[in-house]
Parts: structure tokens; C-alpha cells; sequence
């Protein structure tokens, strides 16, 4: 048994961010996933990280930039050719509103 | 309503920067192309295409951050929102939570009720999504990802405003500072700047915030104003009534002056940021930041002083010139072209302006050059053309940049230089309006200028007015 415990509130949160529609037997499982998930990352917890500089990225690289000059042209036909439906040169897509 | 109430409001201002390409990708950022002509894996979200940063964008960022008076994060890096939306391809937009650029500035603004500082709480690099078409006819959305990755700066103000007033005058020394960097055109009606207000009210002497809303689609100043005064009223009206406002996003209708709720903000506030993995970070030493300030323009208020000290014009006229960095500029390089200043201010604040409202049009949008106009001050200074004729060729040059001495050669506008001409022209007239001759000899003094405009008339408007009143005065005695 997790230490952590997912309410049926949160799951059902999470699934409205992640546009997922779960049905009550996949929340369950989701809940019981993701409390062990939880219990998993807490275990850097017991570490003694008081002497670690806090890290912003894994490679010790800074400043890769690029100039600004436009070298792609239009690549239309070869970029709608991964569109699952095209109309007019758009990505035709459910209709979506706010 | 018996209470008093204080409207506090901060801003979001979102500026896209001038560069050529996007943040990261070397597509074109140009406007009114073809959807979906200017995308590639990275600004369309194909999985294992990888970002690479645009050093412009951060050297814009920086500039801006400067000018207005900000720390510069010298250490700074990116970081991922998530949210779904078929405007943002990869799901996420890549911008900056943790170190933004820029943080704790201000700005100066001035209104009818003095001076004031408006806090500047951080500047933020980010992309811009893409744009959706509704198509009422299949119940589908279109989507064209022109725009997405074109770089935005993201400008956080502090609630420091408390009416529309001064929510515009801070835009405006926003837009003027930008501008005068050519870090972005600042063109709110095309989108190039965007407004987002939070704005929440209190009772007067209240400490604590009252519950605030965030307005978009504002898209003019006007709108900008209407929107505040409709949502502070929408907000009195609530907490009038005892109940109490709903943090929530709401978008203005300007056709119909109010706002409806888009989404409530708690739901909005969830994008689980975290650092962006495929973006190192930037490093902005000493010696980088100092070049950027070396590159620093010479800004409005700046300008201002020069141009009383300088050119010793009237501060109106300063004022309006100053006001668009293209006059500015213009102002400056005609007068190089050794004009008088006040001759050249004369042309860009009357017919300039004039013709910019005539035919709704930016300054910044200007054809005619600095040669041309001082070309132009040119002919009327040596007395080829009068300012009748100068002000018709202004207007064909405002059109289509003409050059001023081939177009007045070419249509026969030079002032008739032959005196004799001109004097028998104005004989003609004195003999056929007696009239007018006897009203001016028994003190009528008005009946000059009808006795000049019918000699201007005859000579289609080719005359020297000065010589023309010599001559109608000695004729008359």
C-alpha cells in the first residue's frame, strides 16, 4: 500500500488537464499508480542535499544560438504531409473555441 | 453607491520582436504569406526536431529590459507551459517562469495629475502560437502556423495603474521606447503589440487587492479604455450587490461593450512548468551586456531636451515629431540636408499629419525621403515654386516618393518669372473688376485679396503672391 494517496478528486483533475477521459476502473488504477510514483520520487528526500548547487540543466553547455537569417523556405507540401486532414493549406482540425 | 471605490490595475503587454526569423528556427517571421508557408519541424512540433535559440531575440529582450530600466538575469534559461490548444503544436509553449530575462524596472509616466512611476516586474522570451480559422460550414477549425515561434517579449507590469489614463500613457512610453530600439513596430491594431489588463477594485483606503479579472482582445486605446471603465463597473456593481467577483478571464467586445467570461482562471493556472530541457541556458556576461548598452538609442526624452536646446523649436512641435520615431528620424536627416528645423518641422506637423489621418495610416508606414523633402523646402526657398504649388507636389510625393525638382519641371509648375507677364496679366484683371479697384481706393482694404486670387487664378496658381502685391500696389497706388 502507497504512502501517498490520490483522491478521486485529483485523478479527475489530472485527466480534465490531460484531456483524458477515464472510466472508473482506469481511475482506479491511475490513483494507485500514481500515489506509487509519488512514494518513488520521495525517496530523493531522504538524501542530504544541503551541499548540492541546485542544477538548471544536465550538460554543462550555455549560449548555443543561432543568427538571424532566414534559411528554410516554404516547405508546405512536405509539412501538410503529416496532417491527418488538410483544407486550403491549413491543418483542419475539430472545431476548437475558448 | 455609497462607498468609494479604487480601481487597481497591471498589465501584460505582449510585444513581437522585429527579427527576421522566429526564436527557434530560421523561418522567415514575415507577414500576410501564404498559411502554413513560412513552418518547419521545429515551429510545427514534430517530434525530434530540436529548438535553437535566436541571439536577436535575446539581445531585443535585453535592450528593452535596459531601456525601461531593469535588471538584466545574467543567468537566465527556459522553461515549458503546458497546456493543449491546436494553436501551440507541441503542446507546450517553450517561455520563462523561473529566470526571465529581465525583472524589477519602471517607467516614467506623465498624465493630468503629474509624474508617476509605473513598476516593471519582469520581461519574458517566449513563442507565439499559431492562428485558427473557424470554418462555419464543416464545423471544423483551420490552422495556419505562420505565426508560430515569431518572438515575443512578455512585459509584466506592477498594479501600479489606478486609471485608463494612465494605462495608456504607460503603453505609450512603451510603444515609444520599443520603437525608438526597432525592437518591434508596435502596431496594436495588427497585433504587433497586445494588452492583456488585470484589473481589480477596492474600497479607497483598502490595503488588500480585491479579486482581479484578466480582459483580452484589446486592440486600440479606445478599446483599451472603454473595456477598463465597462469592467470596473461590472466589478463596483457585483460587491454593490453583495456578491463577490470570480477570478476568470474575460474577453472584451468592442462592437458591444462588455466582456464575457472565456475560462475560469483557476483551471489556467495549472500548466505545469518545468525547466525546457532542449534549450541550454544563456549567459550574459559583463562584456555582452555592455555592447548591448553601447547600442542604446538616443530615447524620446532624450530627444526632447536635445531638440528645445538644438533647434530652439516650439515644445508642441517637439512634442508631435518626437512622437513617432519616423518623424524623429525624418526631422533629423532633412534638417543634415541643411533645412531650416522649423521649415521642416512646418511640413511634418501640418500636411505630413494631416495626410496620416486623412488616409488612416502609421507614421511608420511614410514613403517620401529625407532628400525629397528638403529638395522640395528647396524649391520654395529659391522661390521656383509658391507653397499653393509646394503643398499640391507634397501631396503626389506623399503618394510616391516623386522627386520634387523633375515632377515641378515636368508639369510646368514653376512660378512665371517674367515680370512683364505677370504685370499685363494684372492689368487685365484691375480693368475688368473696377469694382473691386473702387472698393479698395475708398478703404475697402479685403478687396486686395479678391484682386489677388483672381490674378493667382489666371496664372494657374504660377505667381509669386509677393510680387503679385507689389505689382497689384503700384498699379493701384
Amino acid at each position: 500500500m502507497a504512502k501517498n494517496v490520490i483522491t478521486d478528486e485529483v485523478i479527475e483533475y489530472v485527466g480534465i488537464l490531460a484531456k483524458l477521459e477515464l472510466s472508473d476502473e482506469e481511475k482506479e488504477r491511475a490513483k494507485e499508480d500514481m500515489a506509487n510514483m509519488l512514494d518513488y520520487i520521495d525517496m530523493l528526500g531522504e538524501l542530504d542535499t544541503s551541499q548540492v548547487e541546485p542544477m538548471s540543466h544536465v550538460f554543462p553547455v550555455s549560449n548555443v544560438f543561432r543568427e538571424d537569417t532566414v534559411e528554410n523556405g516554404d516547405d508546405r507540401e512536405a509539412m501538410l504531409a503529416n496532417a491527418p486532414e488538410q483544407k486550403d493549406g491549413c491543418y483542419k482540425v475539430p472545431r476548437t473555441f475558448d | 453607491m455609497s462607498k468609494q471605490y479604487e480601481t487597481v490595475i497591471g498589465l501584460e503587454v505582449h510585444v513581437e520582436l522585429a527579427t527576421k526569423t522566429k526564436i527557434f528556427c530560421s523561418c522567415s517571421t514575415q507577414f500576410g504569406g501564404e498559411p502554413n508557408t513560412h513552418t518547419c519541424p521545429v515551429c510545427t512540433g514534430m517530434p525530434g526536431s530540436l529548438p535553437v535559440l535566436n541571439k536577436q531575440v535575446v539581445e531585443y529582450a535585453a535592450a528593452v529590459g535596459l531601456a525601461t530600466g531593469c535588471t538584466i538575469t545574467q543567468y537566465c534559461k527556459f522553461d515549458r507551459k503546458n497546456y493543449f490548444y491546436p494553436d501551440n503544436p507541441q503542446n507546450y509553449q517553450i517561455s520563462q517562469l523561473y529566470l526571465p530575462i529581465c525583472r524589477d524596472g519602471g517607467i516614467e509616466i506623465e498624465t493630468e495629475n503629474g509624474k508617476k512611476t509605473v513598476g516593471i516586474h519582469e520581461i519574458h522570451m517566449e513563442e507565439d502560437a499559431g492562428k485558427l480559422i473557424h470554418d462555419e460550414w464543416d464545423d471544423s477549425s483551420l490552422v495556419d502556423y505562420n505565426r508560430s515561434g515569431v518572438p515575443l517579449i512578455e512585459i509584466v507590469s506592477e498594479p501600479d495603474m489606478r486609471s485608463a489614463e494612465e494605462v495608456i500613457a504607460y503603453l505609450e512610453k512603451l510603444r515609444l521606447i520599443i520603437q525608438y530600439l526597432g525592437a518591434s513596430d508596435c502596431k496594436l491594431q495588427e497585433g504587433s503589440m497586445r494588452a492583456d489588463v488585470n484589473l481589480s477594485v477596492r474600497e479607497v483606503g483598502a490595503e488588500a487587492f480585491g479579486t482581479r479579472t484578466e480582459m483580452k482582445n484589446l486592440n486600440s486605446f479606445r478599446a483599451i479604455a472603454r473595456a477598463i471603465e465597462g469592467e470596473k463597473n461590472r466589478q463596483i456593481d457585483i460587491l454593490e450587490a453583495g456578491g463577490q467577483v470570480v477570478q476568470e478571464t474575460r474577453r472584451w467586445d468592442d462592437n458591444k461593450e462588455c466582456s464575457y467570461a472565456m475560462r475560469s482562471k483557476e483551471d489556467a493556472q495549472d500548466y505545469r512548468y518545468f525547466p525546457e530541457p532542449d534549450l541550454v541556458p544563456v549567459i550574459i556576461s559583463d562584456q555582452w551586456l555592455e555592447e548591448i548598452r553601447s547600442r542604446q538609442p538616443e530615447f524620446r526624452d532624450e530627444k526632447r531636451a536635445r531638440y528645445k536646446e538644438e533647434y530652439g523649436i516650439p515644445q508642441y512641435d517637439i512634442d508631435i515629431i518626437t512622437s513617432e520615431k519616423k518623424l524623429a528620424d525624418l526631422f533629423e536627416e532633412t534638417i543634415a540636408l541643411g533645412c531650416r528645423p522649423k521649415e521642416v518641422s512646418n511640413w511634418l506637423m501640418v500636411e505630413t499629419m494631416r495626410l496620416l489621418k486623412e488616409q488612416d495610416m502609421d507614421a511608420a508606414d511614410i514613403r517620401f525621403s529625407p532628400a525629397h523633402l528638403a529638395a522640395l523646402i528647396g524649391l520654395v526657398e529659391q522661390g521656383k515654386i509658391n507653397r499653393t504649388v509646394a503643398k499640391e507636389v507634397f501631396e503626389v510625393m506623399f503618394e510616391q516618393d516623386v522627386d520634387p525638382v523633375s515632377y515641378v519641371e515636368e508639369k510646368g509648375l514653376s512660378m512665371v518669372q517674367d515680370e512683364g507677364a505677370l504685370r499685363s496679366t494684372i492689368e487685365e484683371i484691375v480693368k475688368n473688376n473696377p469694382q473691386s479697384v473702387e472698393d479698395y481706393r475708398s478703404g475697402k482694404k479685403k478687396a486686395m485679396g479678391f484682386l489677388v486670387g483672381q490674378t493667382m487664378k489666371a496664372m494657374k496658381g504660377k505667381a509669386d503672391p509677393a510680387l503679385v502685391n507689389k505689382i497689384l500696389l503700384e498699379i493701384l497706388g
